[in-house]
């Protein structure tokens, strides 16, 4: 039934061009303001991330200068600088690039021709653009979470709530496109791995988002109506300051999972083996950092997973008590994520005689899944009370490691699929540089927080992170400067197939149209288009002998 | 590389009763996060203070059960709406649906009587900010389920021969009855 799914027709008629420049300059704006093409919903959210990036990296030089002690900023502003830093990380930069990535290429590999209730993604994205713009317009204004005018605290409360409730619509929107839209034959296992990690994240946004929006509903009554429940601003992060934590964080960056396990079977072209162990990677990464939020009350869990103390005046009884919390919370995440790793190494494995097929994919999934694993091992760390390192900077290197790696993996996918999104094909040579540049900056701005957590704060680590931001800020002005020239210079010869991939996507045309397939393809196994491909993983000699 | 075939016409998947039910789902989460939030403040504030309803305040119990016997009625109606569907019966249908829009309303109308008896200002402590959000946001849900009865009516009303909305429909009305149950017993039976 189509109700409320716009008919592919209706996605594909856009609006009618004005003959002058200014009359179709209107009705490009006018079509992407509103339209249904998820495509277009999912590079709006990918365009809102890299420009969030840009901010967030601003105001991460900011405060950089500050504790490096390169110049001095108004003590009132520091509390905004500090709330806008991670709003800008992880509502910013983190969720928009994980889901509009979801959006724009999942239904592709689905072989739908739309996302299952485009509007409601597009409403989604309208409602997260807004919030931010609300947040950061209360920030100002000296709002936040420490903010000093009433008004604007409430603002950016609102403005959070309303990016919630975004966020869960385009987290059902996503979730039911892979569980409603798939191709014919294309069982739940056959969905392909990044469809698969998107549908635990959109999971992961209907099951979180809701609980920050009621949350934030107690707050913004509580605060405007004498503050008596909360205790005013600080409730903020008493109560929800979860949703800023890195266990939060990677949930939302699971998708990066995801890309590295679809690039993966490319390297030697060989179908995956045992999918569905990759499936429970996913499953436990989820279900882990969903229980991580919500399981806060009952084991007394304080943002970044269950405290766990060796401390000698505990009793054994109670040291065993806080590990399995701890190990709950912080080692399955990292199990699940160690068996994609694994079975990606697994096909890594060379092949005698053949090239191996390094795409962007791989290269930017493999760097940025790094970074996200170093950035949840310093979450279990972290929660090591007897290590000293609450009350530090430690955290903070451990969120930029998981949002930063969530960045690489994003411009990964941007470059791999950019084919379909864009109509061209970004060259390996071109590409694979900005992945070294961005995983020196996610180092350079995480590795010294996590020494000055051990240590204690210096300047050298300050300069140090402030040098990783910039590398960041460089990393993504000169992936997108490749991308927009790419597109300037584009014949508009984009080739189908530039991968030799397995998956529906690349079996239509580059730019893909706006119905995707004219025809909804048959699906036959997880790599449908290994099946319709000749000697496809052979060797030269073997397709000669052949 | 030889062209995919052209699969079947889409199977119907029912996208809007799986879509439904993620909606309900993010309801469900919604409420048991701001319940839990709501017995944990309890318990601090008992811990505090020694209380947590403020003195001289009674809820009017009769209204709050009348309302969850009430939303036995409205599963029952929406039930009844798609059970007509099924069999084409628009009489029976459109019956089922305005009666489900009526105990609705009705419902809501308990609730604002609630209120009305309770004599509690929004800013009268900790407990009364807590209560409104909550119901608050309960109300917004009946509202929206009213405005969810209505438009199912009057697509089947209009003649679409399709009861896929009807079914999402009666899932979301069973979802809300969980929803007020747990509130009921929550808010108002242990207060």
């Amino acid at each position: 039934m189509t109700t409320i799914d716009p008919t592919a027709e209706v996605i594909a008629s856009g609006v009618e061009a004005g003959d002058s420049a200014l009359g179709r300059l209107l009705a490009a704006a006018a079509d992407w303001l509103t339209s249904a093409d998820h495509k277009k919903i999912g590079r709006l959210f990918l365009g809102g991330g890299l420009l969030g990036l840009l901010g967030t990296v601003a105001i991460n030089v900011i405060l950089g200068i500050e504790r490096s002690g390169i110049g001095n900023i108004n003590d009132g502003a520091m509390a905004q600088i500090l709330d806008a830093q991670r709003v800008g990380l992880v509502f910013g930069t983190l969720l928009p690039l994980a889901i509009g990535l979801c959006v724009a290429v999942v239904p592709m590999q689905l072989g739908a021709r739309s996302l299952a209730f485009p509007r409601l993604a597009a409403a989604g994205f309208w409602m997260w653009a807004g919030g931010l713009t609300f947040s950061m317009i209360a920030l100002v204004n000296n709002g936040g979470g420490l903010g000093g005018d009433p008004d604007m605290v409430d603002l950016f409360l609102g403005a959070h709530g309303l990016m919630a409730i975004g966020l869960a619509a385009t987290g059902v929107s996503i979730a039911t496109s892979v569980l409603t839209t798939r191709a014919p034959g294309m069982s739940m296992r056959r969905v392909p791995f990044f469809a698969m990690s998107a549908l635990v994240m959109g999971l992961g946004l209907v099951l979180l988002m809701p609980v920050l929006l009621g949350t934030l509903t107690y707050l913004f009554v509580d605060h405007r109506n004498g503050r008596q429940a909360f205790g005013g601003n600080t409730g903020l992060y008493d109560w929800a300051g979860w949703i800023f934590s890195p266990g939060a964080a990677m949930l939302f960056a699971l998708p990066v999972a995801g890309l590295l396990a679809e690039g993966a079977p490319l390297l030697f072209k060989q179908r995956t083996p045992a999918r569905g162990v990759v499936f429970a990677g996913f499953g436990l990464m989820g279900v882990a950092a969903v229980g991580s939020v919500t399981q806060q009350a009952v084991h007394n869990v304080p943002w970044y997973g269950s405290d766990l103390n060796f401390g000698g005046s505990y009793e054994v009884r109670e040291n065993l008590f806080d590990l399995v919390p701890w190990a709950m919370f912080n080692l399955l995440p990292l199990l699940g994520l160690t068996i994609v790793l694994l079975m990606v190494l697994l096909q890594a494995k060379p092949v005698k005689g053949a090239r191996p097929n390094v795409t962007p994919a791989l290269a930017f999934g493999f760097l940025g899944l790094g970074m996200v694993m170093v950035g949840m091992i310093g979450t279990a760390l972290f929660a090591i009370e007897d290590l000293g390192l609450q009350g530090t900077v430690f955290a903070e290197g451990a969120l930029i490691y998981v949002v930063y790696g969530t960045v690489l993996a994003a411009l990964g996918g941007m470059a791999y699929w950019a084919p379909k999104l864009w109509g061209v094909n970004l060259p390996a040579t071109k590409v694979l540089p900005f992945a070294g540049l961005g995983v020196l900056a996610t180092v350079l701005a995480s590795l010294p927080s996590y020494v000055a957590g051990f240590d204690e704060p210096r300047d050298i680590y300050a300069i140090l992170v402030l040098v990783g931001h910039v590398l960041m800020a460089l990393t993504a002005l000169g992936f997108i400067g490749l991308l927009v020239t790419s597109v300037m210079s584009s014949e508009g010869d984009a080739e189908a197939d530039p991968y030799d991939g397995q998956t529906l996507e690349w079996a239509t045309a580059s730019p893909a149209p706006a119905n995707n397939f004219v025809d909804p393809p048959s699906v036959m196994s997880a790599e449908p288009l290994v099946d319709s491909k000749q000697n496809y993983g052979q060797i030269d000699s073997e397709k000669g002998d052949s | 590389m030889q062209a995919l075939t052209a699969g079947p016409t889409d199977a119907p998947r029912r996208q809007i009763i799986i879509g439904t039910t993620l909606g309900v789902v993010a309801m469900v989460m919604m409420v048991g996060g701001m319940l839990a939030v709501w017995s944990e403040q309890r318990t601090n504030f008992v811990e505090r203070d020694g209380n947590w309803l403020p003195s001289g305040v009674v809820i009017p119990e009769v209204a709050a059960n009348v309302a969850l016997i009430a939303f036995i009625a409205l599963c029952t109606f929406a039930q009844w709406a798609l059970w007509a569907a099924k069999r084409n019966d628009r009489g029976h249908g459109v019956f089922a649906l305005s009666a489900t829009a009526l105990v609705a309303i009705m419902v809501i109308n308990a609730q604002a009587f609630i209120y009305s008896e309770m004599g509690l200002g929004v800013g009268d402590g900790a407990y009364a900010t807590m209560f409104y959000a909550l119901t608050g946001f309960f109300m917004a849900l009946m509202i929206i389920g009213v405005i969810f009865t209505v438009v199912a009516a009057f697509r089947f009303a209009g003649g679409r021969s399709d009861n896929e909305i009807l079914a999402a429909h009666a899932i979301y009305w069973y979802a809300m009855s969980v929803i007020y149950t747990a509130i009921w017993f929550v808010v108002y039976v242990t207060k």
